[in-house]
């Protein structure tokens, strides 16, 4: 079983874009790497933050109160989010959610990256 | 809230065996666009539901809260699955009297939709949810357009250090700027009383009296989101007033509608 703990990596695409690449469980164990996730992502020039699901194994409820929590901190910082790599299970939990209305879901990285130009 | 761990394996896995993730689908509601409510009783108010949307903390009005509500249960020997059975077993009876709530009699499924009937303010107010996800610890309520507000209620229990303890948290907008103005005048004091007792009543059920539940609120976000403004045209408040107004003249057009046999 894949652990929340370790479950985020980050990446700069560049100045404006970094993606947060989520591995395994999305839950409320996971709160501290998500926020540790987005404050490294989260440079001064960053305008796009984009969350790729494609390794997500698992969320429940808690997980998706989180992200709302992660979308509220970037409004503040005016910044967007942009997701991608979201199975058919996953696109229709956003949708059923309506966080798809607040996160622009996008097919793969380039479509992130040109959503970001 | 914590999530279910997956069953101790039974059998050594032997090399080369796929060993199976677990899965969260079958804990999620599926396909709603909009309510449907089944049968509800006579004495119900049913308004305000059928053929609404969810909505979330990206669809409310008000400034975004966070409120927990958390109950220990010292001496009582069970589980956190054993208290979430318990509680989906017989939700609506640790409900106060101020709300009424009507779902299914087997407890609590994802994709069940509940009508609610509440006392607000002095006002009466039929409302309803949806189960957006339900697990063996855990289950969370949506609510639709109209409700008092946008949001989640996540119910969950969790043991920690041999002690478990019950927990209620809503992540909430107020759907409308009228709601908005009432959250500081009554609804979070309602809302505090409501859950507060609500897990009172759970801590009793399951052996434990006059435990102490503790209150946090918590304001995630100060910003009012003014192009929700509108929602105030669901306004299950107004919605439900204007219908107890008009119930006299519904029942004068039905007697009439009787007496030319047309009702």
């Amino acid at each position: 079983m894949s652990s929340p703990s370790d479950s985020m990596s980050v990446r700069a695409l560049s100045d404006r874009v970094s993606v947060v690449d989520i591995h395994g469980e999305v839950t409320a164990k996971s709160e501290t790497a998500i926020s540790e996730a987005y404050a490294k992502a989260s440079g001064s020039g960053t305008k796009f933050i984009v969350l790729n699901f494609t390794g997500l194994s698992y969320m429940n409820s808690s997980g998706i109160g989180m992200l709302v929590t992660l979308l509220v901190r970037a409004n503040r910082q005016k910044q967007r989010l942009l997701a991608y790599g979201l199975n058919e299970h996953y696109r229709q939990i956003f949708e059923l959610t309506r966080l798809d209305e607040a996160i622009s879901i996008v097919a793969d990285e380039d479509a992130a990256l040109a959503a970001a130009k | 809230m914590t999530t279910p761990e997956l069953p101790e394996a039974t059998a050594e896995v032997q090399p080369g065996e796929l060993v199976p993730l677990r899965s969260d689908a079958t804990f999620w509601a599926k396909d709603v666009t909009r309510l449907r409510l089944g049968e509800v009783p006579a004495e119900a108010v049913n308004l305000n539901v059928t053929g609404k949307r969810v909505v979330g903390p990206v669809q409310g009005f008000g400034k975004l809260w966070q409120k927990t509500y958390r109950v220990e249960l010292p001496g009582a020997p069970h589980t956190p699955a054993e208290v979430i059975t318990a509680w989906k077993a017989a939700f609506a009876s640790f409900w106060p009297d101020s709300g009424r709530f009507y779902g299914k009699l087997t407890g609590i499924d994802p994709g069940d939709v509940a009508l609610l009937n509440l006392s607000a303010g002095g006002m009466k107010l039929s409302t309803g949810i949806l189960v957006l996800y339900a697990d063996d610890e855990s289950f969370t309520f949506m609510t639709p357009q109209g409700h008092i507000f946008a949001g989640w209620i996540t119910f969950s229990a969790t043991e920690t250090d041999g002690v478990t303890a019950a927990q209620t948290q809503v992540l909430l907008r107020a759907n409308d700027p009228l709601y908005e103005l009432a959250m500081p005048i009554v609804i979070h004091r309602q809302e505090d009383r409501f859950w507060e007792q609500t897990l009172a009543n759970l801590a009793a059920h399951l052996g434990v009296e006059g435990a102490t539940v503790t209150t946090s609120t918590v304001c995630v976000d100060k910003r009012r989101q003014w192009s929700k403004a509108g929602n105030i045209w669901h306004n299950a408040g107004i919605r439900s007033a204007l219908y107890l107004i008009t119930t006299p003249f519904r029942a004068v057009r039905r007697a009439v509608g009787r007496r030319n046999g047309t009702g």
